[in-house]
């Protein structure tokens, strides 16, 4: 895996109904870390997640992806190291088959029958839904939608993660499966959402947005214990690190 | 509220029954539709008069759906709902036409009567012929079938997407009615003037889903063309199959089998 | 207004498919030329779309009947008439395939009138018309209405057409049309109305929506100039037609009243029957040339036996009768046994 830096610098981007979702973010990620972003509603995760795709382009500043600029017309190059995985899988997963939709991507660059067979097999097995190969979407259960829009990503071989809310609706035991696997994963992570106790065990790095600007960018066991700092960006601690609910003991400080 | 459900449940069972794999299935879509094309031709094909040499086209339905393991009653459920449209153009024909065509010793029967059932028939027979391709093949390679057939990508794409979206949107709207309908005073349907913005505000949200797709294709590298899969190869035996059924098809197009079958029975003809 | 298998011949059926084909080849090129990527997936959602809210049934005052959306308007309005009329071909390939909702055969036909009226036609010509202003509610309201209005009575008015060109149907075209056209017009208000209704609506909530719609096709100049073409076409064809009608009965609103005495019965069939017959020679639909000749044969075997039947005995009723019930049974007997084999099948192997 080749060594990409991303690098933000002083990012503004306001949507065209006139709300200013990003509001000067710079940042730098370097190869093999792992990133949770959160941040309250609204406070610009899922805008900086679209810049680094290349969905969204920002107003001012600038994104590069391993030294290569984040424009239109790199877009290809950009999206073939850096696979985003949105917050709803049925926007991800328009195919009728789940391996359609896995293969989707690796058809998309021509490569030849069997390269696309071989690497639609290994994202799904990754996934641990070899089994529903030929399953149509609508039969597959939320947990099991995450991991297939996962694998539509990774068929693509990218270096990067970027993921917006993946543990969103799922049940407590496809949530499990979600952790256990992206910590298997050695790719570059970045995560935006709003579950802090999977930040704190995926992510050694935490950025919280909050009004579009950078309030606070570093270790996680830092930050996510920081109380009034969670308080005053609108969250709050994890819940693993909150009182116990039933003896009242509290476990960290 | 029903009708979605209903729907839902229809697209959802010829499709499951498309999975199986029994040796109809196995056959090449591209046979399969060809087959059926040519069926229907034929069964179409019929003067409007004709009535028993249409009769031995029934095979072809009969032996698919045998071969095939699929349920009957969904499909003569399915005829039911389709037949009352056919049977009212068709029964304009008796009204019309009174000229008497056949005789039989107690009574006899008009022209009228005869083109009807002669367009009941064919009815019958092409509505399952269309239903049995579809049990036994699936969107997904009637899809594959129509890349074969050079149909542009950007359409077979989109006749994909729409397929695919079809149950998202249905539920979306049944959610939608629902609590319309748990907040009405018990009318039935949606008011007209509430119909305007609640279909609106679904519209907007469904355009909005569609960007969301949109970036979800170009992230995977789409640029504006379709790549379907490599296609299925066609074999001996898909071949055999068209052949045979064709074959079959012309002869009963061409030859009054029931005719000739009854005047060996009743000894009447040559 | 789907139109089934059962009531076309294979040379209007294949006809419409050409005819449908091409305007959905050439739709094709424009949509690609469009270089907005994004019309394709907004294409499909839009089709699943209007397949869904066709099941939404509202009540109609005073009427206690129920009403909803056709579609084709609305998705040319929001596409455009290239990737509207390509959308609206989705949704019937599914209707035909999933619900047996209009035959396959037919489905050239059905795409054309339902499609081709409402957004090469109607939507061009009257809406973007009375739209050219700038969009006000008012303005929403009378071009759907006149839009969707017209478009489905040339809708209806073609299913008139085919069906009787088909000759299997009995209805005399007098009749026909008096049925069709009325309640299409009255179908025609109703899908009018909703369309203004959506329409309405997302123009109050967010007009950048409609602006970008009807911004987005170049309908501008060029078009207009193909779409007079293709009515002239149509003009052409509908006088072509009607002049065949003219020379077979020399006063349509004669032979249209003479029918509901039954004297003229069996004239008619056999006119239009030779008339089909003479097509199907001249025009070469079908690409099998040997189909062709076969459909002469039996066409020329048919009218002489047409001449014949009247006179037919007893007998020859009954044998045919006969072969028929056999043919019946026989498939029935078929079809049990390998049901029946299947079934032992599984059970050996469990």
């Amino acid at each position: 895996m080749s060594h990409h830096i991303i690098q933000a610098g002083n990012l503004k981007y306001t949507y065209p109904d006139g709300r200013q979702a990003l509001n000067g973010v710079t940042f730098q990620i370097v190869h093999g870390e792992s990133v949770g972003i959160v941040g309250a509603n609204g406070a610009g995760k899922s805008t900086l997640l679209m810049h680094l795709v290349g969905v969204l382009f920002p107003d001012e500043g600038e994104i590069s992806v391993g030294e290569v600029p984040v424009i239109k017309k790199t877009l290809p190059v950009i999206r073939q190291s850096v696979g985003m995985v949105f917050q709803d899988p049925d926007d991800q997963l328009f195919m009728t088959t789940v391996y359609d939709d896995v293969a989707f991507g690796p058809r998309n660059y021509k490569l030849p029958g069997e390269e696309v067979e071989k690497r639609v097999k290994n994202a799904l097995e990754t996934v641990g839904i070899l089994h529903l190969m030929d399953r149509p979407p609508y039969k597959l259960s939320g947990g099991e939608k995450r991991a297939a829009a996962i694998a539509t990503v990774l068929a693509m071989k990218p270096d990067i993660l970027v993921m917006d809310e993946p543990s969103s609706a799922l049940d407590p035991k496809s949530r499990r499966r979600l952790i256990t696997l992206l910590q298997r994963f050695a790719h570059t992570k970045i995560i935006a959402t709003h579950d802090l106790d999977m930040v704190l065990e995926l992510c050694e790095r935490t950025i919280i947005l909050n009004d579009g600007k950078i309030v606070t960018d570093g270790p996680t066991l830092e930050i996510l214990t920081n109380e009034e700092l969670m308080e005053k960006c609108g969250l709050e601690m994890p819940l693993g690190l909150q009182g116990c609910p039933v003896c009242g003991a509290k476990k960290a400080t | 509220m029903s009708n979605m459900i209903a729907s839902l449940y229809n697209i959802r069972l010829l499709d499951e029954l498309a999975e199986k794999r029994t040796i109809i299935h196995n056959i090449h879509p591209l046979v399969k539709v060809f087959t059926t094309c040519v069926y229907l031709i034929v069964t179409v094909s019929f003067d409007k008069y004709e009535l028993s040499g249409l009769l031995p086209l029934v095979f072809y339905p009969v032996i698919v759906i045998a071969l095939a393991d699929i349920p009957i009653v969904p499909l003569l459920k399915r005829m039911l709902v389709v037949a009352p449209f056919i049977i009212g153009i068709g029964l304009f024909n008796p009204l019309f036409d009174h000229s008497p065509m056949v005789v039989l010793p107690w009574m006899q029967i008009s022209g009228g009567w005869i083109s009807f059932f002669s367009i009941l028939m064919k009815g019958v027979l092409t509505i399952l012929a269309a239903l049995v391709l579809i049990a036994t093949t699936g969107m997904t390679r009637i899809a594959a079938a129509l890349g074969m057939m050079r149909v542009p990508g950007v359409f077979i794409l989109q006749l994909l997407l729409t397929y695919r979206y079809i149950s998202v949107l249905i539920e979306e709207v049944g959610r939608t009615v629902r609590a319309y309908s748990l907040r009405s005073r018990g009318e039935k349907g949606i008011r007209f003037s509430d119909w305007g913005s609640l279909t609106g505000q679904l519209l907007i949200r469904t355009l909005e889903r569609a960007q969301r797709i949109y970036h979800s294709m170009c992230c995977r590298g789409f640029a504006g063309d379709y790549n379907a899969g490599s296609e299925k190869r066609i074999q001996i035996g898909d071949i055999l199959y068209f052949a045979g059924w064709g074959l079959y098809f012309v002869v009963v197009r061409y030859f009054n089998i029931p005719a000739a079958l009854g005047s060996l029975i009743t000894g009447v003809g040559r | 207004m789907h139109m089934a298998d059962a009531l076309i011949s294979p040379v209007v059926g294949g006809a419409m498919w050409a005819a449908t084909a091409g305007v959905a080849a050439y739709s094709v090129k424009k949509v690609q030329n469009d270089l907005d990527e994004q019309k394709i997936p907004l294409m499909g959602v839009m089709g699943a779309f209007v397949f869904a809210a066709q099941m939404i049934n509202f009540t109609i005052p005073a009427t206690g009947s129920s009403g909803h959306l056709g579609g084709g308007l609305l998705l040319a309005i929001l596409l455009g008439p290239y990737a509207g009329f390509l959308a609206m071909a989705s949704i019937l390939v599914i209707q035909a395939l999933f619900f047996a909702d209009g035959g396959l055969l037919a489905l050239g036909c059905n795409i054309f009138n339902l499609g081709f009226y409402t957004c090469f036609i109607a939507y061009p010509i009257i809406y973007k018309w009375i739209m050219r202003k700038g969009y006000s509610t008012g303005r929403i309201f009378t071009g759907a209405m006149l839009s969707a209005i017209i478009g489905l009575q040339l809708g209806a008015f073609s299913v008139v057409l085919e069906t009787l060109l088909s000759g299997k149907s009995e209805l005399p075209f007098g009749t026909f049309v008096m049925l069709m056209q009325p309640i299409h017009l009255a179908i025609g208000v109703v899908e009018g109305l909703v369309t203004a209704a959506v329409v309405g609506f997302v123009w109050k909530a967010r007009p950048e929506i409609i602006k970008k719609a009807a911004s987005g096709e170049a309908l501008g100049r060029v078009t207009i100039k193909k779409v007079l073409a293709g009515l002239a076409v149509v003009a052409v064809i509908t006088g072509g037609v009607f002049s065949w009608f003219a020379s077979a009965y020399p006063d349509g609103l004669e032979w249209s009243m003479a029918n509901t005495s039954g004297k003229e019965e069996l004239e008619a069939p056999e006119g239009i029957h030779q008339t089909l017959a003479a097509i199907q020679e001249k025009v070469a639909f079908l690409p099998d040339y040997s189909f062709k000749a076969q459909e002469q044969e039996t066409s020329a075997h048919a009218a002489e036996t047409e001449a014949a039947w009247p006179a037919v005995d007893a007998g020859t009723s009954v044998s045919g009768l006969a072969g028929g019930a056999m043919t019946l049974l026989l498939a029935g007997v078929i079809g049990f046994c390998i049901n029946l084999v299947k079934k032992r099948n599984k059970t050996r192997v469990v």
